[in-house]
């Protein structure tokens, strides 16, 4: 058999890439905001309970470590934060073992960005303009959509996603088809949430529009501040276009007590899951501790972005080696 | 039995669910950034044909389903059964009429089809793609008609209804399509 050497992408599709990037620089320059580069192998891992992670042995005699590479640069991006960096950006590789499918590839392109005094708000403008200046002249996007996470779960289900009463979920799952929900959700608030977002409401967000939701329920969110007005919610946001999660961002936990104690419960979630463990970014810790500026950051999934700019079907259309062509 | 993960579900794997053989149509990967992993399964059920969405667990697994589908040759009907044998090993299969179902009104003698086997006992029986049959009724064309469009009903020799064009007559032995059940064309015999 010959073997798969050739891409899976399209050579176009390679020039829009190189465009779209050279674009985002542009915009950013404009805006003073400084490119930055971390490293992408690190001796701790995010510890989010719902990721999985690549690991790799590092060797210099006689020392021997296990490294781990970034489900995200948010850690090192914001120890440059603390530092003293003002506003940055960083175009790079992120890792999540074992998702693939036609949304996911375990290995994926990330703009990730931070804007120092900025409010979630504020900069939910930037990422609009940001947006638009990409698909100006490529994709005719209708006006952008800005809704809270709990009045569009309400809206779509009759459900209240902030309050968790069990019989009325249930009792949407049966009455939607899927009283398998009942099962793999149990009592979780958090399971049921993502259930029923992501098959109920998810695919119908952002038709042709850009599409925000803020808001996202306390449970939902480990590394958002809980807003300052409604303590059940999260000062969090998440962009979809034509059903797609393109990125997801907070006005960012700057209380180094707090985020130690949600890493201990992210910890104790893995281990009763049964889920690899790892040591908590210390790191972080101590770069809180020594005072992260205000800011709000965002991740954006450039490799769905091309997807979405050129109605692809699967992830693989718009990189030319997914993981099994790799 | 051998079990399958759902990272391993792809179409035309057949899969054990709820007691019932089924195969895999579609399996997509759901999962929110920062929320948990889930695959939305199509699935069809090989018994009654029904196809259904399921969603689960990424990382579950179902029992695999022995079903196997193999090319035999349709003997005859004995009024209760139908009988069906593989070539090489001349072993014999009796299909009830639920198990032949929509292909009964395309098996003729000595034709070749697919049984799809559960457990050794045969669970449906699929005809070739396309298949010829004899007209045994069908009015003949009118003279001077034209128009091309329509056509007229045909009855073939298994009991199939087929939609013929005005040319076609009695008698004739024509190729259909056992999937849309169209006429594709007349054969010369």
């Amino acid at each position: 058999m010959q073997a798969d050497w050739q891409p899976s992408c399209s050579i176009e599709l390679l020039h829009l890439r190189a465009q779209i990037l050279a674009e985002i620089r542009r915009f950013f320059l404009a805006r003073a905001v400084l490119e930055v580069e971390t490293p992408i192998l690190s001796y701790s891992s995010g510890t989010d309970p719902q990721l999985d992670f690549f690991s790799a042995d590092y060797h210099a005699h006689p020392l021997q470590q296990t490294l781990y590479l970034q489900t995200s640069p948010e850690f090192a991006m914001k120890r440059l934060l603390a530092a003293g960096s003002g506003s940055i950006y960083q175009i790079c590789k992120a890792f999540r073992n074992g998702e693939s499918g036609r949304t996911h590839n375990p290995e994926f392109s990330i703009l990730e960005w931070y804007r120092v005094d900025f409010t979630l708000r504020q900069l939910m403008d930037e990422i609009a303009e940001l947006i638009a200046a990409l698909f100006k002249d490529r994709y005719q996007l209708k006006a952008t959509q800005r809704i809270s996470y709990q009045s569009l779960f309400y809206k779509n289900t009759g459900l209240d996603p902030l309050q968790f009463n069990y019989d009325a979920y249930c009792a949407y799952a049966l009455k939607s088809g899927s009283p398998e929900a009942i099962e793999l959700c149990k009592t979780d608030h958090n399971a049921w949430l993502d259930f029923i977002f992501s098959h109920f409401i998810q695919p119908y967000l952002g038709e042709n529009a850009l599409c925000m939701v803020y808001g996202y329920p306390a449970c939902q969110s480990s590394l958002a501040r809980i807003n300052k007005d409604n303590p059940l919610i999260t000062d969090r946001v998440e962009l979809f276009i034509n059903g797609i999660e393109l990125g997801n961002g907070y006005y960012e936990l700057t209380d180094a007590q707090e985020q130690n104690q949600r890493f201990d419960e992210e910890i104790r979630l893995r281990k009763q899951n049964n889920k690899a463990t790892l040591v908590k970014n210390k790191q972080l810790i101590a770069a809180l501790q020594s005072g992260l500026p205000e800011c709000s950051g965002i991740a954006i999934g450039l490799d769905r972005l091309l997807m979405v700019l050129t109605k692809s079907n699967s992830i693989d259309d718009v990189i030319p080696f997914p993981i099994l062509r790799s | 039995m051998a079990s399958y993960s759902t990272n391993e579900f792809k179409a035309g794997l057949k899969v054990m669910l709820d007691a019932d053989p089924c195969a895999i149509i579609e399996n997509e990967f759901v999962k929110p950034g920062k929320g948990q992993a889930f695959n939305r399964v199509k699935i069809r059920n090989l018994k009654t044909g029904r196809v259904i969405e399921r969603t689960f667990k990424s990382g579950d697994s179902l029992e695999a389903a022995d079903v196997v589908d193999v090319a035999m040759q349709y003997l005859y009907n004995d009024g209760d059964f139908r009988h069906f044998m593989v070539p090489d090993s001349f072993e014999q299969y009796q299909c009830n009429e639920k198990a032949v179902s929509d292909a009964s009104k395309w098996l003729k003698d000595q034709d070749m089809c697919t049984v799809t086997l559960w457990n050794d006992s045969p669970l449906l029986v699929t005809p070739g793609n396309f298949v010829e049959l004899a007209i045994v009724e069908t009015d003949p064309g009118v003279r001077g008609d034209t128009s091309g469009g329509g056509g007229k009903p045909a009855v073939l020799e298994t009991g199939a209804v087929v939609r013929v064009p005005l040319f076609v007559q009695l008698g004739e032995v024509i190729k259909v399509d056992t999937r849309t059940g169209e006429y594709i064309s007349r054969v010369k015999e």
